[in-house]
């Protein structure tokens, strides 16, 4: 009885699924180390399963679990102005390579369009979700906007670049290391330009470097994205 | 630590503002990720005094995007309509996209012949 009242209380203040964010989140992390980085077992895929799990026995509304995860939420925008920083640390390398960087840039922002909704189309996807999976490769809140933009529902867009920067982040290191890809640079700026922040956190793992290149790519490949998708999607006739 | 964190703040309200008042198609964040950038290059003690914070924060980069992810909850029902479309889709065009572009920046770089990366080194 006592009990049952002490977790309604709890349940509706934001501090309980604000603390279980980061609990899952660590408990994610220790398994992942715990597995030598295997990477199925990626940290924030472990943290989702856990929590929707867990919210689903509860039965938890989102929007009720999204008032303690807002304060997490929330310093994604902080940390992607703090991308400056290993940015200029590896600028000389930067600097070095920025045509042959350019050019994959713009192969990986086209490709990541089109390949999505062309794939989709071909297996019959609705227009809500090809116009959704369309930006999936840019960073959250920008992919958001751009399906609204689009007529598209935004929140499936979110699970939907989420889905590719877990994906970009498990695939991604194991797809490089076939294609005998071993520079730290191109390594982490082709997660970046595919899988956005997740492949950044991703490629943080991997160095300093990498990461630094992950977050130019993640930069970049929004506003290339942001410019080429709405003619492209126009090309394709979806809309 | 707490200087950084208020250095941090201070670009991305910047950079909001910025991207609010040119109406530009890019989000406030990256934004003030570019004027944080310029103003790094500009020789000062900013780049240490920024380090440390900046690689904590960078290091749980990850932790950030689990409450986005949560939010699959809210569309269980599309994409178990759509589940072999949604899967397969996101599945080749992620391995397509990292391909492409390491592909192309190698290619590109073998081209112009500028940049020793480490790859060429290590087979030469």
């Amino acid at each position: 009885m006592r009990l049952a009242e002490i977790w309604v209380y709890l349940a509706a203040s934001p501090l309980l699924h604000l603390t279980l964010t980061v609990l899952a989140y660590l408990v994610g992390d220790w398994l992942y180390r715990r597995a030598n980085m295997h990477p199925l077992l990626n940290p924030v895929l472990l943290a989702v399963v856990m929590l929707v799990t867990l919210l689903t026995l509860t039965d938890t509304a989102y929007p009720t679990y999204f008032e303690g995860a807002q304060f997490v939420h929330f310093f994604l925008g902080p940390a992607t102005v703090a991308l400056a920083v290993p940015l200029y640390f590896n600028f000389h390398k930067l600097r070095r390579m920025w045509l042959p960087l350019l050019g994959g840039l713009l192969v990986g922002a086209v490709t990541a369009v089109l390949s999505a909704i062309g794939v989709a189309w071909l297996l019959g996807g609705s227009t809500e979700t090809l116009l959704a999976l369309a930006p999936k490769s840019v960073t959250a809140p920008v992919a958001m906007g751009i399906t609204e933009k689009l007529g598209g529902p935004p929140s499936l867009t979110a699970i939907l670049v989420v889905s590719t920067g877990i994906l970009g982040a498990v695939l991604g290191p194991t797809t490089l290391n076939l294609l005998r890809v071993r520079d730290d640079g191109v390594r982490g700026f082709s997660m970046g330009v595919a899988s956005h922040g997740i492949g950044t956190a991703r490629a943080f793992q991997e160095s300093e470097q990498s990461g630094a290149f992950s977050g130019l790519a993640m930069g970049l490949n929004t506003l290339v994205t942001a410019i080429i998708l709405p003619p492209l999607v126009h090309w394709f006739g979806i809309v | 630590m707490l200087y950084a964190i208020a250095v941090l703040l201070v670009f991305q309200l910047l950079g909001e503002a910025l991207s609010q008042l040119l109406k530009l198609p890019i989000p406030g964040p990256v934004v003030g990720m570019a004027l944080l950038f310029i103003t790094l290059l500009y020789p000062s003690k900013l780049s240490q005094q920024l380090r440390d914070t900046a690689q904590t924060i960078l290091q749980h980069f990850s932790l950030l995007f689990v409450p986005a992810g949560v939010g699959v909850m809210l569309h269980a029902r599309r994409i178990t309509d759509e589940w072999l479309a949604i899967s397969v889709a996101l599945v080749i065009s992620t391995l397509l996209t990292i391909a492409l572009t390491a592909l192309t920046i190698r290619a590109l770089g073998r081209l112009f012949g500028k940049n020793n990366t480490e790859d060429q080194r290590g087979r030469s």
